[in-house]
């Protein structure tokens, strides 16, 4: 069964403190979709995100990776750092910051996986790196440094550098946020163009528009709780659910009206 | 000037005394700050039963004045059975002051490190021991060029402390030409200037390599 879902969650709890963040997420992210989370600030889009690369460890519930439990087993027995890669392994992730690293050319920090994590020559590792910048159409930047790049070039740069791994699924968390309005169109084209080759992609967004016309499949979380889930394209022609109704309603103001009837 | 013959006749001395000046100021950097990285790391990395302790004699370090720690090492190390000789005594003080300093500043760089990078690095697939050593150590390094410098030219000038302990450095040698010609004040003028160019000339080596360095600040 879960060997045909990308990703399953299952009654997935996560605190801080005495405060419970994430309160029992189910959820299916299927293989080949593109599955956008939105929500209201602090409703734990972020958090949701982190727990599928185990950036955050869940406390409670169960993820599973292609078939693999991620971090703990059923029994909640903590897995082997090892085995915890392995399954990690399965998943790329973009941050809102980019996070490339600026000691590295945009080559080298495409590289970087290819070289020390699967031990290719570095020739091979390069040519492998390179052909990633030229998909994100980055090729006549690849021996630049992150401080000399833009925003947006930085953002297509991490994405290769995620991609480089040949990973299954691409996490992104607000892909975009961080960028002068002028340059997000940029990083939403490659975005859109990974879609289109089949690439399984969990988007935390505020891009309404991008979710709309992009996502297979939209989950949106409230408080901690994933308060409505469907076809992109259901939900945002019905926008029934109050709280969502009113989450968008904050977007009429910013333009993406043509989503509301 | 009668001083002349006597200056020639000291110059041997104070040459000696600025070799080994210099001789004691890299020895005790260079010591300084691998004592002072493996410190950060063990205090960063480490459990807290090495932390706690660390935290403890760093403390102690940089809240007691240098002269006094070079006493208490040279005069009363031989209470519990340390007894070097001047130089020893005066380099392993040195590191050691050095240390318990550049420690600080490492540390400072390692947690000045934005957590993503790492993040990144474990998305990627890295191990821990590549993450030190691809990305945590070479963005430290850049965050802690400046407090580095500074703390080079710290340790030059306290060199100079040495002297009291009969270290036969630069300070020891001109000094102790000084008062056998009657002339504390020339003497004083001449340490003032060769320090004070040697400073000079490390701030500047500093800034050079800043600028060199300056596409790899984090944008
Ligand atoms: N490291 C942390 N320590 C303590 N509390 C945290 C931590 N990270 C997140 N939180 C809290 O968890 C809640 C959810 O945060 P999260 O970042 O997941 O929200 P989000 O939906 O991504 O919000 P935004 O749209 O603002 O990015 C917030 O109340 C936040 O304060
Ligand atoms: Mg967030």
């Amino acid at each position: 069964m879960s060997d045909t879902l990308a990703i399953t969650l299952r009654g997935v709890v996560k605190r801080y403190g005495s405060n419970t963040v994430l309160r029992g997420i189910d959820l299916d992210i299927r293989h080949g979709e593109v599955t956008c989370l939105i929500g209201p600030s602090g409703s734990g889009k972020s958090t949701l995100l982190r727990c599928m690369a185990f950036l955050e460890e869940h406390d409670a519930g169960l993820i599973r990776v292609a078939g693999d439990p991620l971090g703990f087993d059923a029994a909640r027995n903590r897995l082997p750092q090892t085995e915890i890669a392995r399954v990690r392994r399965n998943i790329g992730m973009v941050f809102q910051q980019f996070n490339l690293w600026p000691h590295m050319t945009a080559l080298g920090n495409v590289a970087e996986g290819l070289r020390q994590v699967l031990r290719l020559p570095k020739r091979q590792a390069q040519e492998r790196a390179m052909a990633h910048l030229t998909r994100v159409g980055l090729a006549d930047r690849a021996s630049y440094y992150p401080s000399q790049l833009s925003g947006g070039q930085q953002q297509r740069v991490a994405i290769a550098r995620a991609l480089a791994m040949d990973p299954k699924i691409v996490l992104f968390d607000e892909p975009t946020s961080s960028l002068d309005p002028e340059l997000t169109g940029e990083v939403l084209n490659v975005m859109r163009s990974l879609a289109d080759d089949g690439m399984t992609m969990v988007v935390v967004t505020h891009e309404i528009g991008f979710a709309a016309h992009v996502a297979q499949h939209l989950v949106f979380l409230d408080e901690g709780q994933v308060a409505l889930e469907g076809r992109a394209g259901d939900v945002f022609a019905q926008p029934w659910h109050p709280r969502l109704r009113q989450f968008l309603e904050t977007y009429l103001d910013r333009g993406a009206s043509v989503l509301l009837g | 000037m009668s001083d002349f013959s006597a200056l020639r006749e000291a110059m041997p001395e104070i040459v000696d005394g600025l070799w080994l000046t210099l001789a004691m100021w890299l020895a005790a950097s260079a010591l300084g700050l691998v004592l002072g990285l493996a410190i950060a790391l063990a205090r960063r990395f480490g459990p807290v039963w090495v932390d706690r302790p660390l935290w403890a004699v760093v403390g102690v370090i940089r809240g007691t004045p240098f002269l006094v720690q070079i006493f208490l090492l040279y005069y009363g190390g031989p209470f519990i059975g340390l007894e070097l000789d001047p130089t020893p005594a005066g380099l392993g003080g040195l590191a050691l002051y050095g240390a318990a300093y550049f420690s600080e500043i490492l540390r400072g760089g390692l947690l000045a490190i934005p957590p993503g990078h790492v993040e990144a690095g474990m998305c990627i697939g890295l191990s821990r021991l590549q993450i030190v050593r691809r990305i945590m150590l070479p963005e430290m390094t850049l965050l802690v060029l400046p407090a580095s410098v500074n703390m080079f030219v710290v340790l030059l000038k306290e060199t100079a402390v040495l002297s009291i302990i009969t270290v036969p450095e630069l300070t020891m040698a001109v000094t102790g030409f000084g008062s056998a010609n009657f002339a504390f004040s020339q003497a004083a003028l001449v340490l003032a200037i060769v320090y004070w160019t040697l400073t000079e000339l490390t701030g500047g080596l500093g800034r050079l390599l800043e600028r060199r360095l300056d596409r790899f600040k984090l944008a």
